[in-house]
């Protein structure tokens, strides 16, 4: 048992205020969760703080909220960790590191109701159904089963792990420039389907993702929704398995990010460092074809990312005028493009998808295997420790 | 007033497989549920379902598995539709596009579970309740002109007229706080179970048996309230489960000495022994000193496969990491019986009828009876899916035949009376709802579980009746219109403790053991005297008792063994 201040954002639409922040004072078990805590000062002391929540086992998703600025499910936070978060967070900005107080908010992106309910209705379900959020099979079903790959199912298992918590849309970053982003939750749904050989229209759906402008090119790569996510989906990872399924079936993007990606591919492939020379052109113009003859769309989108080009070379973030000049970039020493080369080779062998259903977490299994290894090595030479207690068991 | 031809309460698998059937036939449906659909606790339902799909397995070996199982008070003609129409309702959840796990071949594959006699549990890794869930969802969303969706409005009471027929419900807005009265021609209860009753227990903070209560309310029938199953794997304290999956794969249970302690007790089946019996095999070593200082007994899962457990059982990985401590794939973890799941229920017919027209109800609300004293594992999906299907197909051609009544406002004043007096109740005038909810769950934990006898019983009755007292008086700090769940808590308690009292007079009335109900004061099954159930209704005095046969047609009961 141990205490512990949360500090909660608070909101009662019906008292005429604005939001404020309480603090309430906590007794509970390291390892109890956040969302104990909160149940604690509503049992105890404040009936009318407002919080959904229901499994408290991280199934449900009722509870998506901010803690110490990180979105995630408060069920799933443990207390004791929250608190050394808090404590890491108040020593860096030079406060008090003991005992800080835990911060607890609403989640973002989504207008709050009262106190941590959030309207999840009008963002997060309204960007799902965007999606077509069902299956669209051709024809008659068959008298059994479909019949597919295996691996097609473990597959998409790992976009339906979801549990529409919206701990993703909160941490969005792309949705907070752009809120009308369909966003990580909505894209990663949308992957169960265009993943899934049963459905018959994912040519159509990826056209609709690939060209909508707040599709599947308006996410910025940041990784806040990886790791907001509680259940490991990864919305960031569907929406880059939907960006490589929408180039292999010659999905044509307004933004052409299929070929702005495989522009960077390409030229790190051949120089080791990025040549921003070729970039415009190998991303709007591919090859010896899109130089030679490239098209009236490409000429515009070259021409119309000129202004930007020149801001980025006054502003110096890009480079100078001479080393723009095609032929000027400087070589990696030694052999080290070999080794560039190699690497890509190596990615080629190994082209494999990273999903938690099929392989588990490869690092946290080498570690388990290497350890036993140790164990083992360990037990031939000394009688093994007998206690098998679990901390919390 | 918002009308539609068939009304479902509750938003899980069997209130939205009832709603997807009720509107294939051509009527206006609507759902209400008091938290978003996704949020119902069919999510916690991990393992799988179960069905003879198999050519080489049949309906009948499934039957009889559940028969048994049921340590024969299940209804066999119910038990018998659930068996012979789960392969095609399995194959309808899959061409809607669920993710089911394939073998080799690309067919669907399956895994062995508790108390069944062939491998016939078909699995979505171990999110197989979530999937479905989900994929259920998804078909509202598609036919959201044919189901309209009420997401977050709780129900107060149902709505009977003059000749004693269903014809309504009144709601809450859990938003806004506005008070609707909703008027249909079939009202489908399917509401989940009454877990909250105890602590603690692996079910959601919102399975506080409001249907059970709100049925009873109006007079329907309740039947065998006293079997409560305890799951043989739920972490100690916190009460979350531990899939029976992962016996399924080849998990052991072991005591503090390292033993495989199911020899003793289910020599042939071992830890795929019926729930109850590995249960009562748990609890026996843990109270004869054989358990750890916890209080508890250990699941070993380090002997199945490290791959085939990222695979299969990945939830438990996260379980296990995230909520105590423990990487099951190194080292056991520290389990015990605990409160899981609502055999009794609401009294109904194969087609989820209750004993009032145009009341129906399905899933865990309901006791049809498939699973009596004993559910199976990976049999409650299918009893939701099912029965949920058949509610919703009754409760539409009713609506058909039917002309309805209005109901009338007066129930709807007198649930706004409720609501105005718990609101009036200044603070420190009675108890808190939260105190009176813990000492609740600990009575009834502590003295109607996995071994009961009379005096112990007794003792929580009269717990509970001191708590209804209680109860009418207790107040709430909330009293707002926007979002207030503190008085929701205060009308849940009230479903509560109606649930737990039912389930007292049962357990005190059924003079034997059998299934869930084990009495350490009358230690056998009784078949002369108690191969019936017992069916309890409201009166002035409380439950009244009667009793009612047990459909037999063709499995005569035996001793059971594993």
């Amino acid at each position: 048992m141990a205490e512990y201040t949360i500090k909660v954002r608070r909101f009662q639409p019906e008292s005429g205020e604005g939001p404020y922040w309480e603090e309430f004072g906590v007794e509970l078990d390291p390892s109890l969760s956040v969302l104990d805590s909160l149940l604690q000062a509503k049992d105890r002391d404040d009936g009318s703080l407002a919080v959904r929540c229901s499994c408290r086992a991280a199934i449900c998703g009722s509870c998506g909220m901010k803690i110490n600025g990180q979105s995630g499910l408060g069920c799933k936070t443990q207390i004791g960790e929250a608190q050394e978060l808090a404590d890491k967070k108040a020593s860096a900005s030079g406060e008090k590191v003991e005992n800080a107080p835990i911060v607890i908010e609403p989640m973002g992106n989504m207008p709050v109701i009262k106190d941590l309910v959030t309207d999840m209705e009008s963002t997060h379900w309204t960007k799902i159904r965007r999606v077509t959020p069902w299956l669209l099979p051709h024809g008659e079903a068959p008298e059994r089963e479909y019949i597919v790959e295996p691996e097609s199912m473990i597959d998409i298992t790992q976009s339906m792990a979801c549990i529409q918590c919206g701990a993703c849309v909160s941490s969005c970053l792309s949705m907070e420039a752009d809120p009308d982003f369909i966003g990580p939750a909505a894209l990663a749904k949308a992957y169960r389907f265009v993943g899934d050989p049963r459905d018959a229209e994912t040519v159509e759906r990826l056209h609709d993702l690939a060209n909508d402008p707040h599709g599947i090119y308006d996410c910025t790569h940041c990784f806040s929704c990886v790791d907001a996510c509680p259940k490991d989906v990864a919305p960031m990872d569907q929406i880059m398995r939907l960006r490589r399924k929408a180039g292999e079936n010659g999905v044509e993007d307004p933004n052409s990010g299929h070929d702005h990606e495989m522009a960077f591919v390409k030229i790190i492939e051949k120089k080791g460092t990025l040549d921003e020379s070729l970039l415009l052109q190998e991303s709007f113009a591919p090859g010896l074809k899109g130089k030679l003859k490239p098209s009236k769309r490409a000429i515009k989108e070259m021409l119309g990312s000129l202004p930007t080009a020149f801001r980025g070379i006054k502003s110096g973030k890009m480079r100078s005028l001479p080393k723009l000049i095609p032929g000027v970039h400087h070589k990696l020493p030694g052999n080290a493009q070999d080794e560039v080369k190699a690497i890509y080779a190596h990615t080629e062998e190994h082209n494999e998808e990273f999903n938690l259903y099929i392989k588990g977490d490869e690092g946290e299994l080498a570690e388990i295997e290497a350890e036993e290894a140790r164990e083992d090595a360990a037990e031939a030479a000394a009688a093994p420790s007998a206690s098998e207690e679990t901390p919390n068991g | 007033m918002p009308s539609h031809d068939v009304l479902v309460i509750g938003a899980g698998l069997a209130g939205q497989r009832a709603a997807l059937a009720a509107a294939e036939q051509g009527v206006s449906v609507g759902i209400i549920s008091k938290v978003h659909p996704v949020r119902s606790h069919s999510n916690a339902a991990q393992g799988g379902i179960n069905a003879a799909l198999n050519p080489n397995d049949s309906w009948e070996s499934h039957a009889v598995d559940t028969v048994k199982g049921s340590d024969y008070l299940g209804d066999q003609d119910a038990i018998e539709v659930m068996a012979r129409e789960a392969p095609e309702e399995i194959l309808h959840m899959e061409h809607l596009g669920v993710t089911f796990h394939r073998n080799e071949e690309g067919k669907l594959g399956t895994r062995a579970f508790g108390g069944a006699s062939a491998a016939r549990t078909y699995y979505v890794a171990d999110i197989t309740g979530q999937a479905i869930m989900h994929v259920l969802y998804e078909q509202l969303m598609k036919y959201s002109e044919d189901v309209a969706r009420y997401e977050e409005w709780f129900c107060t009471s149902l709505a009977i007229d003059e000749n004693g027929e269903c014809c309504g419900v009144v709601t809450r807005n859990v938003a806004d706080g506005s008070m609707e009265l909703f008027e249909a021609k079939s009202v489908i209860l399917a509401c989940g179970g009454n877990g909250q009753v105890w602590k603690p227990t692996t079910n959601a903070l919102i399975c506080t048996g409001d249907g059970i209560a709100m049925a009873y309310r109006v007079g329907a029938k309740l039947m065998d309230m006293e079997m409560i199953q305890y799951h043989p794997t739920t972490l100690a304290g916190k009460g979350f489960l531990i899939t029976e999956g992962a016996r399924g794969e080849g998990a052991h249970l072991l005591n503090a000495n390292g033993e495989r302690f199911l020899e003793k007790y289910a020599p042939n089946k071992m830890e795929l022994a019926s729930r109850d019996v590995v249960s009562r095999a748990e609890q026996t070593e843990i109270n004869e000193g054989r358990g750890f200082p916890d209080g508890t007994v250990a699941l070993d899962i380090t002997v199945v496969p490290k791959k085939r457990v990222h695979e299969a059982l990945r939830e438990i990985v996260l379980v296990g990491r995230d909520f105590a401590g423990v990487d099951i794939t190194r080292e056991p973890i520290h389990i015990k019986p605990g409160n899981h799941y609502t055999m009794g229920g609401v009294k109904t017919d194969i087609d989820g009828r209750t004993d009032i027209p145009g009341l129906y109800a399905a899933g865990e609300t309901a006791c049809v009876s498939v699973h009596g004293g004993n559910r199976l594992g990976a049999n409650s999906l299918l009893d939701t899916l099912i029965f949920g299907k058949r509610s919703g197909r009754d409760a539409a051609a009713r609506a058909k035949r039917t002309e309805g009544s209005r109901p009338s406002r007066k129930v709807l004043e007198d649930e706004e009376a409720m609501i105005a007096d718990i609101l009036a109740r200044e603070k420190g005038s009675g108890r808190r709802v939260s105190e009176i909810k813990l000492e609740l769950g600990q009575t009834m934990d502590g003295k109607v579980a996995v071994f009961r006898e009379e005096a112990g019983i007794q003792e929580a009755l009269d717990t509970v009746r001191r708590l209804k007292e209680e109860a009418a008086t207790a107040y709430v700090d909330d009293h707002g219109s926007i979002f207030n769940q503190d008085l929701l808590g205060a009308i849940e308690l009230g479903y509560m403790l109606d649930n737990a009292e039912c389930t007292c007079i049962g357990a005190l009335e059924r003079k034997e053991s059998r299934g869930a109900q084990y009495r350490t004061d009358f230690p056998e099954r009784n078949d002369e005297e108690w191969l019936k159930h017992i069916d309890l209704e409201l009166s002035d005095d409380g439950p009244q008792i009667s009793y009612s046969e047990v459909t037999i047609t063709q499995w005569e009961p035996e001793a059971r063994t594993y």
